[in-house]
């Protein structure tokens, strides 16, 4: 089980964390929701659930809930530009369809 | 793929769900768009990279339409279809733009509404329409970078603007089709944006030099709440006054005549908003114009600026006072605006305060930040709940009463969101309807304020005068926008009016009106007690005058009935003297020679209540 994060996406995660001021790292998850059937949860960490795994990736801790990780697991979190558009993706390899704009997938 | 931003504990986004929030800094000569992205608060560039869009629009002959750098460059050969500096004309009415036209290059056209327009290659453009280009151009801009339509946007807007020009500001948002979240002070915004509501308490001034407007607003932060105690400042100073002198002092030393033409002067202008920008690094700047050479030091250039801060410091004490605390209980003081970056503005602020400024955010861009900050919240991305944002009304609204009085509903300074009621009454028998004049402004009489809505509360059902009872509400919301409603309680009737734009108010006549009322305070209090007195004499002689002719033949000997009608005379002849005091007395005489026959009048009227009934019909009641 692996989860990784590019340079880009570290200092990104870094600076948003020290701009909070608090926080002790990003979840990273998966819902059951959307037009296709699961989309992606990444949001600041506060308090530390019992079952969380966690990566540290450089300066980073990335809190993934055990049922996240299966479809997780090998996914990389990037940090990318499209024009003036700029956020986060999860290069995700479990992913075996998406809806049209990107926002639910199947594993 | 769609990109994803870090959200708080539990509010990741449904998929399509995706709520895009920005903060509008819609400023006189530059404005920005900001969001939260990861919960942390950006300014959004365009496709070039920069961040600030020049408030300017040009309208060509075949229609087309720039905004921004685009048409700022437009300024020097086009001065007549390019519109700069539009927010000062916002809300502003015919005769106010007229005043300020004869300093400024456009030609002005009346349109239907009012509401003046400017006289353009394109057509008659209103500054609401220029305002909503750049207002489209920056949701365009926001649209690319968040990758879908906008949610809401909170815009910023000068604490001293009126309901006129805050009206005119949604107004503009909503012709570009932008939903306004909320309409947000500057200097709060600009707090906002430097955390400084995340202290338990504190007093904040906000010192703003823009490029054509120059405001301080003095803040009170309680438990997470802002307050605005005052604001002060001028619209008419600013940043484009710095280059104005320096032009100025170009043109002395290259030996340039004093009337110059459009283009001449944009040129000079241009030389001296570069040399002012370069000496905020340097100590000294080579300037070439017209053919002359030569440099321009920080010294010199402090001395050039010197009557405009000393102005602003002026307003600053002003504000201070008015907020009714001194200069040592201000903790903190936010630098907004691009003027703010001249060295010497900061020293002197610093001095002013005994505290150096805040000015570690872009000046630019801080208010902007904060707006954006707020409006994520307002849009829902944020647990904390909304911050509860409070602002004071700068002038008194109230309404009009008998005699040209004007009656305070809402005191100047009250907080607002604020609903206050009042009840009035009719001042004649049968009365129908009743006028209410809705007036803004300090002085007693309704001429000296001003007018900012009249409407009618008709189908008052017959009364005699002094039985209905008419509810007048006053609700300022929070983006200071007034309702008025006016209900009469017994038969359930209602009429209200918004506050529709009633343009013709600058901040320098807020204050000129604040001044007015202090200096004329004694004049006025007598004016208002002459009227009162008037009102008084007219009501006693409507109601005598009819009681004689009902029943005063009746009821009065000759010689009684004589010496009222002499009485009622005098004091009619009276009524429009200058002299209250005599008005009084001669009320007073009336009223004291009319004794008698209001005895004998009521006498009658019980004797005919009571004729025919039984004393036990009385007890049942």
């Amino acid at each position: 089980m692996a989860i990784s994060m590019t340079p880009a996406a570290e200092q990104h995660v870094s600076r948003h964390l020290a701009n909070r001021g608090k926080g002790r790292g990003i979840r990273l998850g998966i819902k059951t929701t959307g037009c296709s059937g699961l989309s992606y949860v990444l949001e600041f960490v506060d308090n530390q659930e019992p079952d969380d795994q966690i990566f540290e990736c450089g300066a980073v801790k990335l809190f993934i809930d055990p049922k996240s990780l299966a479809y997780l697991d090998g996914t990389e979190l990037d940090y990318v530009k499209e024009g003036l558009n700029e956020g986060f993706q999860f290069n995700n390899p479990n992913v075996k369809e998406e809806c049209g704009c990107g926002e639910s997938f199947h594993v | 793929m769609a990109l994803l931003q870090i959200s708080e504990p539990g509010l990741s986004p449904e998929p399509h769900q995706h709520r895009r929030a920005v903060g509008i800094d819609l400023g006189t000569t530059n404005s920005l768009v900001a969001t939260v992205r990861s919960g942390t608060p950006e300014t959004l560039p365009d496709k070039q990279g920069r961040h600030l869009l020049p408030s300017v629009v040009h309208y060509g002959k075949g229609g087309e339409i720039q905004v921004g750098s685009a048409a700022r460059r437009r300024l020097v050969e086009n001065p007549l279809d390019t519109l700069a500096s539009v927010k000062r004309y916002m809300g502003r009415g015919v005769e106010d733009i007229a005043r300020l036209g004869s300093e400024l290059p456009y030609q002005l056209v009346d349109s239907d509404n009012g509401m003046p327009s400017f006289q353009t290659a394109g057509g008659a453009i209103s500054p609401v329409a220029a305002s909503a280009e750049i207002l489209e151009a920056l949701e365009q801009r926001a649209e690319l970078a968040l990758d879908g339509s906008l949610d809401g946007a909170v815009i910023t807007v000068p604490a001293y603007f009126d309901d006129a020009q805050r009206q005119a500001t949604k107004d503009a948002a909503t012709l570009a089709g932008i939903k306004v979240l909320r309409l947000l002070n500057e200097p709060t915004a600009a707090a906002i944006a430097y955390g400084l509501d995340q202290q338990d308490q504190g007093v904040i001034a906000v010192y703003d030099l823009g490029g054509g407007t120059f405001d301080i607003s003095i803040l009170r932060l309680t438990r997470g709440v802002f307050e605005v105690l005052a604001t002060g400042g001028d619209s008419a100073l600013g940043g484009d006054d710095f280059d104005r002198a320096i032009a100025e002092w170009i043109g002395r030393q290259a030996g340039l005549p004093d009337a110059l033409d459009p283009s001449q002067q944009r040129m000079l202008l241009e030389a001296a908003r570069a040399a002012k920008e370069q000496l905020t690094e340097q100590q000294q700047v080579d300037v070439a114009a017209a053919g002359w050479r030569g440099t321009l030091g920080r010294e010199q250039l402090g001395e050039l600026l010197k009557p405009y801060i000393d102005k602003t410091l002026r307003a600053c004490k002003k504000a201070v006072r008015d907020a009714g605390l001194e200069i040592g209980q201000v903790d903190n003081i936010v630098m907004v605006g691009g003027s703010t970056r001249t060295p010497r503005v900061r020293e002197q602020v610093a001095q002013l305060f005994g505290k150096p400024p805040l000015v570690d955010l872009d000046p630019d861009r801080v208010v902007a930040l904060g707006a954006a900050i707020q409006a994520d919240i307002l849009v829902g991305n944020k647990p904390d709940g909304e911050i509860l944002l409070l602002d004071v009304i700068p002038l008194s609204l109230g309404l009009e009463t008998m005699g040209g009085l004007t009656e305070k509903i809402i005191h100047r300074n009250t907080t607002i969101p604020v609903a206050k009621a009042q009840e009035f009454t009719t001042f004649k028998d049968g009365q129908a309807a009743m006028a209410i004049h809705v007036l803004q402004g300090e002085r007693e009489l309704v001429s000296d304020n001003r007018s900012l809505a009249r409407f009618e509360l008709r189908d008052i059902p017959p009364m005699v005068a002094g039985a209905a009872k008419v509810r007048v509400v006053f609700q300022v919301d929070a983006d200071g926008l007034l309702s008025v409603t006016a209900k009469e309680l017994t038969s359930g009737v209602e009429a209200r009016v918004e506050v529709k734009p009633s343009y013709g108010l600058s901040d320098e006549e807020v204050t000129s009106m604040l001044k007015a009322s202090y200096t004329h305070a004694k004049e006025d209090m007598q004016a208002r007690a002459l009227k009162e007195q008037q009102v008084e004499a007219d009501r006693m002689i409507e109601d005598l005058t009819a009681a004689l002719a009902a029943d005063g033949r009746e009821l009065l000997s000759e010689e009684e009935y004589h010496c009222l009608e002499v009485a009622l005379k005098d004091l009619r002849s009276l009524a429009s003297s200058e002299d209250h005091r005599l008005i009084a007395r001669h009320i007073e005489m009336v009223a004291k020679a009319s004794e008698t026959f209001a005895a004998r009048r009521m006498d009658v009227s019980i004797k005919k209540a009571l004729s025919g009934h039984h004393l036990t019909d009385f007890d049942e009641q």
